[in-house]
């Protein structure tokens, strides 16, 4: 008996420390502070994360620089988006492009071989709506993307569907029966830090435009009626933030407060200008392209791919550590660009949210 | 405070650790003896310290009074005395008062010729301290990531620690100290209901004993961990939810950065799901 125990005392120690080596990181940690000292507030790394961030976010060589002869529409013919724009810089672009979105397949990828002019080929279609929100992204967005803007590359990283995309969840509520209506929840997924919140948070915040927003503003209920199934989607978001910038909680939040944005970081007001940005591009970008795309293309749903923060971030708070890469292409930034044909975006109130009594939508998924 | 009749019985000299016959004496009702006198020393210092950083700080408010460690980019060396150096001497004032503590316990139940069960019983609570305050900042590699001293202050400080990890209460060594504390509040709940009812029997009737005691959990759940039990599972309960929780901010920063809920990946990666995900 005394010997059968130790027995089974030493398995479950050996059983212990497996799992402790080798589920657990280990020192050094690199600290990032957030917050002033004592507040808690700091991002935490070990190397090994760093290491694996800066492998997958390497800016690619640029071509060199060149702006010459005349506008591209006179050169080519059915140009629809940079005809101002040099044929010199048209074609470094356009190369430029293929490398960053298609380098295995070429220029056939989007063009018809021999007929640069034809759009029967629907990556070609695809192609320059993507440039026009690309530039509107540059022009219209600064508030989020500063002055280092994106380009093709920021999101495709030299695959022609970028790897961080999403689409719709199954519809929540298809509960049967006796069981509890399905709310998307329990379906681990690394957008949510693989908890139990629910695995589509984008539908309701990045494609709709639901209420994020959860707390009330007053110490005591004045009706706010926003459910705790309300609040699990906004926590989903929330955790996708995170795992799409690396980042946790600390870097917008002073947890003492969430919604107060005198105490938060100046990276929540960045966040804040991009799910306008995002519901933009999803709504007016992505969704009209839907029949565009081939079936296999699409979601489960059936529905197009879509953007959310970790399509350009890819796991750091800067894509591409901040590499101001569009500055290299004055086209993308809208230089000679001839339609932009985004549609003005949603205008910022003059008064921050927090001070307003949240508007409630029971209807929420 | 008068002395009761048979207390002098107990006040024997000896049983010290340092200093001898030195400090070998009562005052009033309290053993100081050499720890006595130290954990006096650090305590006035650390407390008049604290006054002190309070004067240099914004408020008043016994509320919002707030000393903060040093910065991170201090790491692990002396900030100045305004920049966080005033934390690092009050915690040292901290640690040497808990331990000395710790120490006059030992010579009382030296004195008394009792188990050391009390002093080995609040070391855990220093351990939980010490760890949050030096292990940790030492693994991490910096003192700023130790909590301020502050009512407020230092649960902001809670707050935003367990938000670097997500959700905290996907920490397992979280999961496991927050079951300990519940089942320790559960088993005192137990223990204290059923003195008292053996304790307290109806009018005219003698008090009950501990067959008594025995005999209701025996008929109630089939066995009666007994008199001598109950105080042991109690004392390994408490102390061992101190321990977990001393484990469960370790583990959170030195040998985890990431969000909680992911730790749990290597489940979700376990062969047995056979693709489900």
């Amino acid at each position: 008996m005394r010997a059968a125990l130790s027995g089974a005392a030493l398995l479950g120690a050996f059983a212990i420390s497996l799992v402790a080596v080798l589920t657990f990181t280990r020192p050094p940690i690199n600290i990032v502070a957030t917050g002033n000292p004592g507040t808690g507030m700091q991002l935490n790394y070990v190397p090994k994360q760093v290491a694996a961030a800066l492998a997958i976010n390497q800016v690619p060589a640029a071509l060199p620089p060149i702006d010459a002869g005349p506008p591209a529409s006179t050169v080519y013919k059915n140009v629809q988006v940079l005809g101002n724009v040099s044929s010199g810089a048209f074609t470094r672009l356009m190369v430029s492009m293929t490398n960053w979105v298609a380098p295995q397949q070429g220029c056939n990828y989007c063009h018809v071989a021999g007929n640069f002019a034809d759009d029967s080929k629907y990556t070609k279609v695809i192609a320059r709506r993507m440039l026009q929100m690309t530039i509107a992204v540059n022009t219209k967005y600064t508030n989020h993307v500063g002055n280092v803007g994106v380009t093709c590359y920021t999101c495709h990283r030299g695959a022609p569907m970028p790897s961080q995309i999403w689409f719709t969840g199954a519809t929540p509520g298809s509960g049967a029966g006796l069981l509890e209506t399905s709310m998307g929840k329990n379906l681990p997924a690394l957008a949510i830090n693989n908890s139990s919140l629910p695995s589509d948070p984008f539908t309701p915040f990045l494609l709709n435009h639901e209420n994020i927003r959860d707390q009330g503003t007053t110490a005591l209920p004045s009706g706010n009626t926003q459910s705790i199934k309300q609040t699990d989607w906004t926590y989903a978001l929330m955790m996708h933030y995170s795992q799409a910038l690396g980042v946790n909680c600390a870097f917008c939040h002073n947890s003492q407060a969430f919604s107060d944005w005198s105490e938060s970081t100046p990276q929540r007001l960045t966040a804040f200008y991009a799910e306008a940005m995002l519901r933009d591009l999803n709504t007016n970008y992505m969704v009209p392209l839907t029949s565009t795309f081939p079936a296999g293309q699409r979601g489960p749903m059936g529905d197009v791919a879509k953007i959310n923060c970790a399509t350009c971030h890819q796991g750091v708070y800067k894509p591409l550590f901040g590499a101001a890469m569009a500055a290299q292409f004055p086209p993308l930034l809208g230089v000679g660009a001839s339609a932009t044909a985004a549609v003005t975006p949603i205008a910022m109130p003059s008064v921050m949210p927090n001070s307003s009594i949240p508007t409630t939508d029971s209807t929420k998924p | 405070m008068a002395m009761l009749t048979f207390e002098k019985k107990y006040r024997v000299p000896g049983g010290t650790l340092l200093g001898g016959d030195l400090f070998d004496y009562w005052v009033g009702p309290f053993y100081v003896g050499f720890f006595g006198v130290t954990a006096a020393f650090f305590s006035i210092l650390g407390t008049a310290l604290i006054i002190y950083g309070a004067s240099q700080g914004t408020t008043w408010n016994i509320w919002q009074i707030n000393i903060v460690p040093p910065d991170v980019s201090y790491g692990l060396g002396f900030a100045p005395l305004a920049k966080g150096g005033l934390w690092q001497v009050i915690t040292i004032c901290a640690l040497g008062a808990f331990v000395s503590w710790a120490l006059r316990e030992v010579e009382i139940s030296r004195k008394l010729g009792i188990g050391l069960h009390v002093p080995f019983a609040f070391s855990f609570a220093i351990f939980a301290y010490f760890s949050l305050e030096v292990i940790r900042p030492i693994l991490m590699g910096a003192w700023g990531v130790a909590f301020p001293y502050g009512i407020m202050s230092h649960l902001d400080w809670v707050s935003n620690t367990g938000y670097q990890y997500l959700n905290f209460e996907y920490n397992p060594a979280h999961m496991i100290a927050v079951t300990l504390f519940f089942t320790t509040t559960f088993a005192l709940a137990l223990h204290g209901s059923l003195v008292l009812s053996a304790l307290n029997p109806a009018q005219g009737e003698d008090v009950k004993t501990a067959e008594h005691e025995d005999t209701f959990f025996r008929d109630f759940i089939g066995y009666s961990i007994g008199t001598l039990g109950i105080h042991r599972l109690g004392l390994f309960l408490a102390l061992a939810a101190v321990f977990f929780s001393a484990v469960c901010i370790i583990i959170s920063g030195p040998f985890w950065t990431a969000g909680w809920p992911e730790w749990w990946s290597w489940w979700l990666n376990m062969p047995i799901w056979s693709g489900a995900h």
